[in-house]
């Protein structure tokens, strides 16, 4: 299914300057790939190996999807992704 | 080009940082899109709650952005403490500091600390450090 996807300002010169974008799938996972399809080197922003990047938070609507089935979290119609920068340090 | 930000913002944070000491405190500095001049701190939780390691809470960090989309609003700064260090970027600093555009601001809590508050850019895992320029 399509979804809306919000582009952090850090990754914006890789969707023309988009702020958001739509992509299909039915799992974060999936929706990433069809992000990387259509603008490519997104994925490797947003995925390391077989997790989320350490330095994005991925939330489905309000939930951090580390916190569900990360990179395997369902999507569902009307499901809204963000993409934010991890802010750490020490 | 200096960091720009209000006497009453860079109060603000040194007090946030010296009531979480020995914690990290841990924030950003918010300014209205294409604002010269950032005003408005906004303190977050330190979710590490670390006395050497800082990270923001994620559905905290949520609501924020989300705010600050709204209020045609953008993260200028993104400030930390250092309690037993020089405010001198770490190398986990450099590394999380992915944002060429942003501001890294870091206080240093620490009694023997040469200097309080510094300012700086890291681009690319290279730390430049700026002027702060404080508005009265």
């Amino acid at each position: 299914m399509s979804v809306s996807v919000m582009v952090p300002t850090l990754l914006r010169p890789l969707t023309d300057g988009q702020k958001k974008v739509e992509a299909q799938g039915e799992t974060v996972r999936h929706i990433i790939d069809h992000l990387d399809s259509r603008y490519p080197g997104i994925k490797a922003r947003l995925v390391h190996g077989d997790e989320v990047h350490r330095f994005v938070n991925i939330y489905v609507n309000d939930d951090d999807i580390r916190f569900a089935s990360g990179l395997g979290t369902a999507i569902a119609p009307g499901d809204k992704l963000t993409v934010l920068p991890a802010v750490a340090g020490g | 080009m200096p960091l720009r930000i209000t006497r009453a913002a860079l109060e603000q944070i040194q007090r946030h940082a010296a009531g979480e000491h020995p914690i990290e405190a841990c924030g950003l500095i918010a300014a209205p899109c294409a604002a010269k001049v950032a005003d408005r701190v906004i303190p977050m939780r330190n979710q590490a709650a670390s006395q050497v390691w800082f990270s923001f809470d994620p559905r905290e960090q949520l609501r924020v952005w989300n705010e600050l989309d709204e209020n045609d609003e953008e993260c200028r700064v993104l400030y930390h403490s250092h309690t037993a260090s020089e405010a001198w970027p770490s190398r986990e600093d450099i590394a999380h500091a992915q944002d060429p555009t942003l501001h890294y601001l870091i206080l240093s809590t620490w009694p023997e600390a040469r200097h309080r508050v510094r300012s700086f850019r890291i681009v690319a895992g290279r730390v430049f450090e700026e002027q702060l320029s404080i508005q009265e």
